[in-house]
């Protein structure tokens, strides 16, 4: 039943090691190329509703699985394999695998939302059971036996009972199976798994350390033109004039001008940088941003807002109890970059009847609607291909980049390369937008929560909207996508305790101040920040142990365990919060904070120990600790790779990240002006693992993420008693509150 | 077209530039060594570093008239997937790497600190790595591969 067990990095290593599972694609490159397209003689079937869509036994005796979904760095290219070589009967070593491909993959919805496992492959977990099904249906007629004397395993169909089996390629291999994929197909018993639950490498690691990975920067074409674009100096600017003069010392440079879009074209990437940095052109002015240090009231107050209530549940106490403590606090999460790494960069070979496009998208068969439309192009007749980029935790350019290289091709007949400078990536990618939350709660003495509200204030996207408007197309003057897409951003904004009273009030606006997008765990860090820390603050007016209160407020086995765990891993000593030496000149402490994500997913406890610098107001942050409950775990170290990853990255954006900007464009263009976490900031972490085989699997790509500011925020209560409710924490702002001063 | 002669990898490579500031990043990527990746172009997180001379630079901040005359190795001239620098090989047993864009630059990085030192203590680690941006959180696993690499388990 429910057996957790702690992961060990040591049976990775030694699977790593021993070879005992090997990935068949480890060092031989992972292109969606001709070779490795399965059935060769069969046309590709890209209907979900079958199997053909995700699975094709080959004549060698390999299957290859056609995924929608695409590999980002958090694992599904060795997480799926697993999934399917599990359901079939076969080893991961004979899975080719096809990912992010509009033309051979089916369209199984964006790669976001942590949902590749638990939607995407779930989906191909079914297809293989159906496909299961039907290979010992047809090896049931040759053998003449009936379909429960036999099994599935190392790639054919043998009975029980022992005896000669048949090849899954002899049954099917090279045709298709027309079959319509089956949701009630029969899924293998957890308990018989031999692959999904094993650490097994991931096929890209061997091969990015090693240089042999073609990431979108790397990957050319006969006769490609490189390209950069040049921005205007304020965000709404027209173009008025381009001073061509400007570039005669850069020779072999074509200037391309659309409207309001402007790009250097040439041979060589060198030549593009130089001219795009001596292009000299006249812009309109244009200041409609808002007054950055007045955003707070900005965002209160805006004339478009529509009110929704989100949560009502239970009814008011009334009348409260005598000692019932009554609290209110407001929060705020600033707009965010993805920052990504590498600036966003694509292929785009667009000829007069048809597109093809290079991209690192989250969005391939979204992208092939929105591109087709302001190419103005069929959708068929455009195709993505996804080949790995710079980490993008959400959207970040790179459809921004992807869109302007196809215009660019299709503006000069040529393949186009689109690479962004860093400014582009920290000035124009689109941001986490702002969030702004404020909450009321009643507790009793006994921590009984007798009311609670939130209030937020924050963008709301546009129904149906497929992609987010473009940079490229806008600027062109084509077709072009219109509103907001800031992902699911409103969850998590009720505690997951019991409560007498809830209600959860969004007031949304109609605009946000620069283009918002998906930022990694949409929208959950700062809720859960807000919630989590006003959690500890109740639990500390009322005088009781923060993982006390908490566990007061909960029954879910789940969400309890989770908890239990950290505080073991902790040695987490039970008193309220704050601690006794708050006014230290380092002052240390410790705080927890708690999410069960999205309220129906993974189950995420976090603790942190921190020291506060009180001369400085610099935050150490000297431990983590998190207990990670995602169901089922398919492949450990990925699970313990995403949830390190979540860890570091939020607490960057909780310690450092804000973007600056003036009423004209955004000022944080590069890694000074946008610093983010370094080597000599990385904490240890302690990750503790909830495997359970018999769950259905939850996503680890974003949970982890909605718990890292409270926890912070609560330890550095704990141990300076101040209470931060602004992200980032920045020395300085650490140092007004530890001298009394509003943030 | 003025010519520059580089040595790259333990090859001669000669290379025609009409722009003798042009950075050594652009030459190698011209080069088909593609492991060395544009970041920033600013010096500031580390993509770009390669080792001249043994020395870990970043090579966006280094003219192809500056390289000349000195011994230039990139990540492809560490080792390769069939004979894998020990500092690779650690990288690929703690798989390190998530997306990757910052691991060619961490890798170069820690040879260099290697070359140097051969017991790094935890925190020459994370100092010889600290121009070495991530946005993915590989940091925790980078450290322990390169005390894994120096024969130190963490």
């Amino acid at each position: 039943m429910n057996a957790p067990v702690k992961t060990s990095r040591f049976s990775r290593r030694a699977l790593l090691k021993g070879g005992a599972l090997t990935v068949g694609f480890a060092l031989t490159g992972l292109r969606n190329d001709a070779s490795a397209q399965g059935a060769a003689g069969a046309p590709r079937v890209l209907d979900t509703k079958e199997v053909d869509a995700f699975l094709a036994v080959n004549g060698d005796g390999t299957v290859t699985v056609f995924c929608g979904k695409v590999d980002l760095g958090q694992g599904l290219r060795i997480a799926i394999p697993q999934i399917a070589a599990e359901e079939l009967g076969i080893g991961v070593d004979k899975i080719k695998y096809i990912e992010g491909d509009t033309a051979l993959t089916p369209n199984q919805g964006r790669t976001s939302g942590s949902n590749g496992i638990q939607r995407g492959g779930m989906q191909i977990r079914q297809a293989a059971a159906t496909a299961r099904e039907a290979l010992i249906a047809l090896a049931a007629q040759r053998l003449k036996k009936t379909p429960e004397d036999l099994i599935a395993t190392g790639g054919e169909i043998r009975p029980k009972a022992g005896g000669a089996g048949i090849r899954f390629a002899s049954l099917i291999g090279e045709r298709h199976f027309d079959l319509k994929l089956d949701p009630k197909a029969p899924l293998k018993n957890p308990a018989s798994y031999t692959i999904v639950g094993k650490p097994l490498p991931r096929p890209d690691v061997a091969l990015k350390c090693t240089g042999k990975t073609t990431f979108v920067h790397d990957f050319t074409l006969p006769s490609m033109q490189h390209a950069r674009l040049i921005r205007p100096p304020a965000i709404g600017a027209t173009l008025i004039s381009v001073d061509e003069a400007s570039i005669k010392s850069v020779p072999g440079v074509k200037i391309v001008r659309i409207k309001n879009f402007l790009a250097v074209v040439a041979e060589d990437e060198w030549t593009t940088v130089r001219a795009a940095r001596a292009l000299r052109a006249q812009w309109s002015e244009w200041s409609g941003l808002p007054q950055q240090d007045k955003l707070v009231e900005t965002l209160r107050s805006d004339p478009g807002i529509t009110d929704q209530t989100l949560v009502t549940k239970g009814a008011p106490v009334s009348p409260q109890p005598q000692n019932a403590k009554t609290l209110a606090a407001s929060y705020f999460w600033p707009m965010q970059s993805h920052a990504s790494l590498g600036p966003s960069c694509a292929v785009a070979d667009v000829r007069a009847d048809a597109a093809t496009v290079w991209t690192a998208s989250q969005g391939m068969h979204d992208n092939q609607t929105t591109y087709a439309r302001f190419l103005g192009l069929p959708k068929d007749k455009v195709r993505l291909i996804y080949l790995e980029g710079s980490g993008c935790y959400g959207m970040n350019g790179h459809e921004d980049a992807a869109a302007d290289a196809a215009i660019l091709s299709q503006a000069v007949g040529r393949p186009v390369r689109v690479q962004w400078s860093r400014a582009d990536e920290h000035g124009w990618d689109p941001k986490g937008p702002p969030q702004l939350l404020d909450i009321t709660g009643v507790v009793g003495a006994d921590g009984r929560i007798l009311d609670w509200r939130t209030d937020m204030w924050i963008p709301q996207t546009t129904r149906g909207l497929l992609n987010i408007p473009l940079l490229g197309p806008q600027a062109a003057g084509l077709d072009n996508i219109v509103g907001l897409n800031t992902g699911l951003i409103s969850q998590n904004g009720d505690p997951p305790y019991a409560a007498d009273h809830i209600q959860v009030i969004v007031h949304w606006l109609k605009e946000a101040p620069l283009r918002p997008a998906p930022l990694r765990s949409p929208g959950k860090p700062a809720n859960c920040f807000a919630v989590e820390s006003f959690t500890d603050e109740l639990a500390a007016a009322v005088g009781i142990d923060p993982i006390e209160f908490r566990l007061r407020g909960l029954e879910n086995p789940r969400a309890i365990e989770v908890i239990k765990r950290t505080a073991a891993l902790m040695k987490w000593q039970v008193r309220p919060s704050p601690g006794a030496d708050t006014s230290a000149a380092v002052a240390r402490g410790r705080g927890i904070s708690f999410v069960h994500y999205k309220h129906t997913e993974t189950y995420v406890a976090m603790a942190m120990e921190v020291a506060v610098e009180r001369a400085s107001g610099r935050i150490k942050v000297e431990r983590v600790v998190c207990a990670h409950d995602c169901g089922q775990i398919i492949n450990p170290d990925g699970v313990r790779a995403q949830v390190e990853g979540c860890i570091l990255q939020t607490l960057s954006r909780v310690l450092m990240e804000e973007v600056k900007f003036d009423r004209s464009h955004v000022l944080s263009i590069d890694w000074s002006s946008y610093p983010i976490l370094r080597f000599s900031d990385v904490p240890n972490l302690e990750i503790d693992l909830v495997d359970r085989p018999n769950e259905p699997p939850f996503g680890a790509g974003e949970a982890a993420c909605a718990a890292v500011g409270a926890a912070l925020a609560n330890a550095v209560y704990d141990a300076a008693g101040v209470r931060l409710r602004t992200v980032p924490f920045t020395p300085e702002r650490v140092k007004a509150e530890l001298n009394g001063k509003a943030s | 077209m003025p010519r520059y002669r580089l040595r790259v990898n333990g090859s001669e490579r000669a290379v025609d530039s009409s722009d003798a500031d042009k950075p050594l990043l652009y030459v190698l990527r011209g080069l088909g060594l593609t492991a060395t990746k544009f970041g920033c172009g600013l010096g500031q997180c580390g993509a770009c570093t390669v080792l001249i001379d043994g020395t870990a630079v970043q090579s966006c901040q280094m003219t192809v008239a500056n390289a000349q005359d000195k011994a230039i190795t990139t990540l492809e001239g560490l080792g390769s997937a069939a004979k894998p620098h020990p500092i690779q090989t650690a990288f690929i047993d703690e798989q390190v790497p998530q997306c990757g864009y910052c691991t060619s630059g961490m890798i170069m990085s820690a040879a260099a600190l290697l070359s140097k030192k051969r017991k790094p203590s935890e925190g020459d680690i994370r100092s010889a790595l600290d121009g070495n941006l991530c946005r993915c959180g590989s940091h925790v696993r980078a450290v322990r591969a390169v005390m894994a690499a120096s024969g130190q388990r963490g």
